[in-house]
């Protein structure tokens, strides 16, 4: 039986985590190699590196941190923001990433799926989708969220699986940051619309709307940031929570469930 | 010394980030001359079987690989690197693999396919791999794919993924797993060290 996935992501811009941080004991504790150290130990079973940062050199930093979180952090590592191209991908997947997650460079070329999917295996390739709601379902947006593209979130996310997509990160951006809860609906229609494992984003803020993302969303992972970050639960804070309520998740061999 | 076979595809340098860090010497063989000097032997692997032995053939690695199998020199294979000792993958059928050992690799008809994420071995059969290993621990797959070996004795391991499906093999000084050990945090690295551990 397949365990659900609590995956921490770490917002980074130019080499430091951003959305807050409050790891006292953390000497640095926007630190990001600290931080994915951290998340191994409480038994995060993957991570996510989004570079939010615009610039080039943003991007050649994000490389080093995923070089040396790769060295020392055994689980595995997506590594987005700013991959437009297969050599993009490539240069990621060299640096440690398992996976590369596109987002806006898919939209505007979806090829790209296909040829990263050729080249590195379709298991490599996360499709994000950054979702909101619009009178017409909900739209595909780019930019950060900032620019629609008019295309309808359960079209594209059966187009990417189509066109080799092994994963798909679901964000809302209606729910991100107002720890009100994922949007359910959202996230079961995209489940139900594809066969590859999807990952809610954005909105949680308490224990049973993870559970609700994995029990009504029928998501196949959470991704979480502020949440974790501001130490208010750890990783297994959540899995304790998710076992008691009949949601399978994986421990360490040291630890009984 | 250990030999991490690199035929391009996928991520297979944290294989080695992974024995780096367990402090067991490794280097990276991505040629034949390359594997003169090696003891030990690790096909890792993610990806397509046409694709990897497709690669494996431009490189001219398919003849010293089938040979330090057909030696039962020790060797790992991970993931895909499992999946191509068998015949065929059914993917492409008219690709063959190393063919050591008898069976099919069929795709996955039930769930999600790619299987991504954690998920238990049973050690059906323990080795010197699931040494101090309890049964039934947790270990990262990625993979659409499995093998159905004919020859039931070689099967060492077995996860459940709406069926119950062989995850790691041996025979002699062959081991194969199909979950990636070099991600699967400490069981990983335990079941790595025990593998170098081999004598």
């Amino acid at each position: 039986m397949m365990t659900i996935r609590i995956i921490p992501c770490l917002d980074v811009d130019e080499g430091r985590v951003v959305k807050g941080i409050k790891f006292s004991e953390l000497r640095d504790a926007g630190d990001p190699v600290a931080l994915a150290r951290r998340y191994q130990e409480q038994n995060a079973d993957e991570l996510v590196f989004l570079d939010i940062g615009a610039s080039h050199q943003s991007r050649e930093t994000m490389l080093s941190i995923v070089e040396q979180v790769s060295q020392q952090v055994f689980i595995p590592l997506t590594v987005g923001g700013g991959i437009r191209s297969v050599e993009d991908m490539r240069r990621a997947l060299q640096a440690g990433a398992d996976k590369v997650a596109v987002c806006s460079a898919a939209l505007r070329d979806p090829q790209l799926l296909a040829e990263g999917a050729a080249r590195f295996g379709a298991q490599c390739i996360v499709l994000s989708i950054d979702a909101k709601r619009t009178e017409n379902g909900w739209h595909a947006y780019t930019h950060g969220g900032r620019r629609d593209s008019g295309r309808d979130v359960l079209a594209w996310a059966r187009e990417a699986e189509a066109l080799g997509a092994g994963e798909i990160l679901l964000n809302s951006i209606d729910m991100d940051g107002t720890q009100a809860g994922y949007d359910l609906e959202l996230t079961r229609r995209v489940a139900e619309a594809v066969n590859i494992p999807v990952i809610a984003s954005g909105g949680a803020g308490t224990l049973p709307q993870i559970r609700d993302a994995v029990a009504q969303g029928k998501a196949d992972a959470v991704l979480l940031a502020s949440l974790l970050h501001y130490g208010e639960f750890t990783v297994n804070d959540i899995k304790s929570y998710l076992a008691d309520n009949q949601v399978e998740v994986r421990w360490s061999s040291h630890q009984s469930i | 010394m250990i030999g991490i076979v690199d035929y391009g595809a996928g991520n297979l340098r944290s294989v080695k980030k992974a024995l780096d860090f367990l402090g067991a010497e490794s280097r990276i063989v991505a040629a034949p001359g390359e594997i003169e000097g090696i003891e030990k032997m690790i096909l890792p692997g993610v990806g397509a079987f046409r694709a990897a032995m497709e690669k494996l053939q431009e490189k001219k690695l398919i003849q010293p690989v089938a040979e330090w199998l057909a030696e039962d020199r020790p060797f790992l294979g991970i993931c895909l690197g499992m999946q191509i000792l068998f015949e065929s993958g059914e993917e492409s059928p008219e690709v063959p693999g190393f063919g050591i050992f008898r069976g099919a690799v069929p795709r996955f008809r039930q769930g999600r396919v790619p299987q991504i994420g954690w998920n238990r071995v049973r050690f059906s059969r323990p080795t010197l791999l699931s040494e101090g290993l309890e049964d039934g621990a947790f270990f990262y797959f990625l993979h659409g794919f499995y093998v159905a070996p004919q020859e039931a004795s070689i099967v060492c391991g077995e996860t459940e993924y709406g069926i119950r499906y062989p995850s790691m093999i041996q025979r002699g000084n062959i081991y194969a797993v199909q979950f990636h050990p070099e991600k699967s945090a400490d069981n990983g690295l335990k079941l790595l060290q025990n593998w170098v551990d081999l004598s």
